[in-house]
């Protein structure tokens, strides 16, 4: 884009440029700056009387001095990271068997399976690890009808559901780069480094791993946003004790009518994902152009 | 106050269809009422029987109260021509955001309506002289109790009770903390004016509802979503609204909705006009239509609820009007609370003792 630019002079062509960028320009200030903005102003102020408002830092100071808050607020942040890492050491072996192993149909039909949950929405999704898991549900009933239980057994509303419900979720945006970056390894790479002497784990710590690095990278970024920002799962799923950060804003916002500490909550998460993001590339060495380019 | 799930999903489809609604109303030919109304309210029976008779498509849109006031709000009070909150939810909600416009009463057919309900609807929904709000549906809220399984579950805080141990279902949600407050022995709405006092209820209730969370199985969030659980047995005693106990006794008779001994809560469903409402004509012939007897006796089988239209019961069936009977019996009947219009504030003090009674291990 620079260069283009850059090579041909007169102002008609720059013209032309700037159109052609209007669309995203306009994409980024109506749907992303100014509703920023605005969220700021309205996580900046506090509310006095009927309808009356003042400057203010309160909704940040409240974020802090309340441990409820904070604690929300860790915990999302650490149930996120986890189920990243869950979701990573489940996608890869299978991404490199999708990848490596398969060929031809094969291949196909497993790439697609991945992908067939997906074609219908998240809520139906949940629903049915709902029906599943709940006590009167198809394992607790088969665990009976086998013998193996008395009664019947409670496998909703605990952290363990709800890891299990985020992993689901989240598996396919592992995947799907994990596969395009194993795709792109050369076969012969692997097979020299078994002729060197090698054996799988050397082979995986010092070919494999390495080569599929973005790909890992960007998974784990598109996981970890989508799992911090996920709303449904942890709230069906948890049941009473979900506790999730975006839940909390989502209550905030509509059943406390408090847009303020609701504005200053959602920055606080917009803060705390990025951080995580580039803590996360900074000690895996990556740079968000090689990620996403 | 019925079966609507108020999740995000929710949320946005109606701000979506909100959106379509606003692009089609340009190229709208017919005339056309924007309803935003809890589920049932509206049936579509009633429905076409009002386009046939006035030429008015009605298109309507389910919500709850905190999301009526939360769209109203995002819009100052446009997108919908009539709005249906409960008659508590009004004054604040006026006071503070303005989203509604005064009711111009001589447009509406008062005989239609049971006089002692719309004057008690008209005194609580009255900001700076003018009356914002009439009548429509009211009900209960109180105990869904399988009456075999749970037979000692006789007021709110029975739910802690050790035989029903894991098996019982409550919402976080304001009327949950006004029902235990009820039933440990305070007054919350004599304390509305007082928010010292207030405070003091909700830190007990607060600290009871702790100590009974172990005996929760979940904290329902959509009226369905209960009725399942119920149904499924995998709840033995709930805090809901009467019609669902009532739609679960259909099907099971040992379930069926009991007012608590403290009181059961009662609410008042209202017809308010949004402030940017830009069908009021429409607004007032739907209001007028649907309190005649027979098409409130239909909202009324519906939604599981009565109306406040005069003379309806008649026409009510005698199954919801003989489970009415059986749940209440007169001293309940007179020991129901009403709920007094919520000063703004309070929920802001509700909404930290819910958030640490859901934070609690």
């Amino acid at each position: 884009m620079k260069n283009a630019s850059g090579s041909v002079a007169g102002g008609g062509l720059k013209l032309g440029v700037l159109l052609m960028a209007t669309p995203l320009l306009l994409w980024l200030l109506l749907l992303v700056i100014l509703p920023h903005l605005d969220l700021l102003m309205v996580s900046l102020r506090e509310r006095i009387s009927y309808g009356k408002y003042a400057f203010s830092f309160t909704n940040y100071i409240e974020f802090f001095t309340e441990p409820l808050y904070w604690n929300t607020y860790v915990r999302t942040a650490t149930m996120s990271i986890l189920a990243t890492a869950l979701t990573l050491v489940i996608g890869f072996p299978i991404s490199y068997y999708i990848a490596k192993v398969m060929r031809g149909r094969g291949k196909s039909v497993l790439f697609l399976m991945c992908l067939i949950p997906f074609w219908v929405s998240e809520l139906v999704r949940t629903f049915g690890w709902m029906i599943l898991l709940r006590e009167s549900g198809v394992i607790s009933h088969f665990l009976q009808w086998a013998g193996l239980v008395d009664g019947p057994v409670e496998m909703l509303y605990n952290d363990v559901t709800i890891m299990v419900g985020l992993v689901y979720t989240s598996m396919l945006f592992m995947v799907v780069p994990l596969v395009s970056v194993l795709d792109s390894l050369d076969d012969s790479l692997i097979e020299a480094g078994y002729d060197l002497g090698g054996n799988a784990f050397t082979v995986t710590r010092d070919i494999v791993i390495p080569h599929a690095m973005p790909g890992i990278a960007s998974g784990c970024i598109v996981v970890f946003m989508l799992t911090l920002g996920n709303y449904l799962t942890p709230n069906l799923l948890g049941g009473k004790s979900s506790l999730w950060f975006t839940e909390q804003i989502y209550t905030q916002f509509i059943t406390r009518f408090n847009w303020e500490s609701g504005s200053a909550f959602g920055f606080l998460l917009l803060v705390l994902s990025s951080l995580i993001v580039w803590l996360g590339l900074k000690l895996s060495r990556q740079t968000l152009s090689d990620t996403v380019g | 106050m019925s079966k609507n799930t108020g999740s995000l999903r929710a949320t946005m489809f109606g701000v979506s269809a909100l959106a379509g609604v606003m692009m089609l109303a340009g190229t709208a030919q017919a005339e056309e009422l924007r309803l935003l109304t809890w589920g049932g309210y509206a049936p579509d029976d009633v429905i076409q029987m009002f386009e046939k008779e006035t030429g008015i498509d009605v298109e309507v849109t389910l919500s709850n109260n905190e999301d009526m006031i939360s769209k109203l709000r995002a819009t100052g009070g446009g997108g919908f021509d009539l709005a249906q909150p409960s008659q508590d939810r009004i004054a604040g909600a006026q006071m503070e955001y303005g989203i509604y416009k005064p009711m111009d009463l001589s447009k509406v057919d008062a005989a239609q309506f049971i006089p002692s309900m719309l004057a008690a609807t008209k005194t609580n929904t009255t900001v700076d002289g003018k009356v914002y709000g009439l009548p429509h549906i009211w009900g209960t809220s109180g105990l869904v109790v399988d009456t075999k399984k749970a037979a000692d579950v006789k007021d709110y805080t029975d739910l802690c009770n050790d035989s029903v141990a894991g098996k019982v279902s409550y919402r976080l949600k304001r009327p949950t903390l006004i029902g235990f407050a009820f039933a440990m022995g305070m007054d919350p709405f004599a304390a509305y004016t007082d928010e010292a006092k207030y405070q003091e209820i909700l830190d007990k209730v607060q600290e009871k509802l702790i100590e009974c969370k172990p005996n929760v199985k979940t904290y329902w969030e959509g009226g369905d979503a209960l009725l399942n659980l119920v149904r499924s047995g995998e709840v033995v005693a709930a805090m809901a609204w009467d019609t669902g106990g009532w739609k679960l006794n259909n099907d099971n008779a040992d379930i069926t909705f009991v007012a608590p001994k403290s009181g059961a809560l009662g609410w008042v469903d209202t017809f308010a006009l949004p402030r940017k409402s830009e069908n009021e004509d429409a607004a007032y012939k739907w209001i007028n239509f649907v309190m005649q007897p027979e098409i409130a006796a239909k909202i009324t089988a519906s939604a599981g609820n009565f109306t406040a239209s005069k003379g309806a019961d008649d026409f009510a069936e005698d199954k919801l009007k003989a489970q009415f009977k059986n749940s209440f019996p007169q001293e309940a009947l007179d020991n129901i609370k009403w709920y007094p219009p919520v000063p703004a504030g309070l929920e802001t003090l509700e909404g930290k003792a819910l958030d640490r009674v859901k934070a609690a291990q």
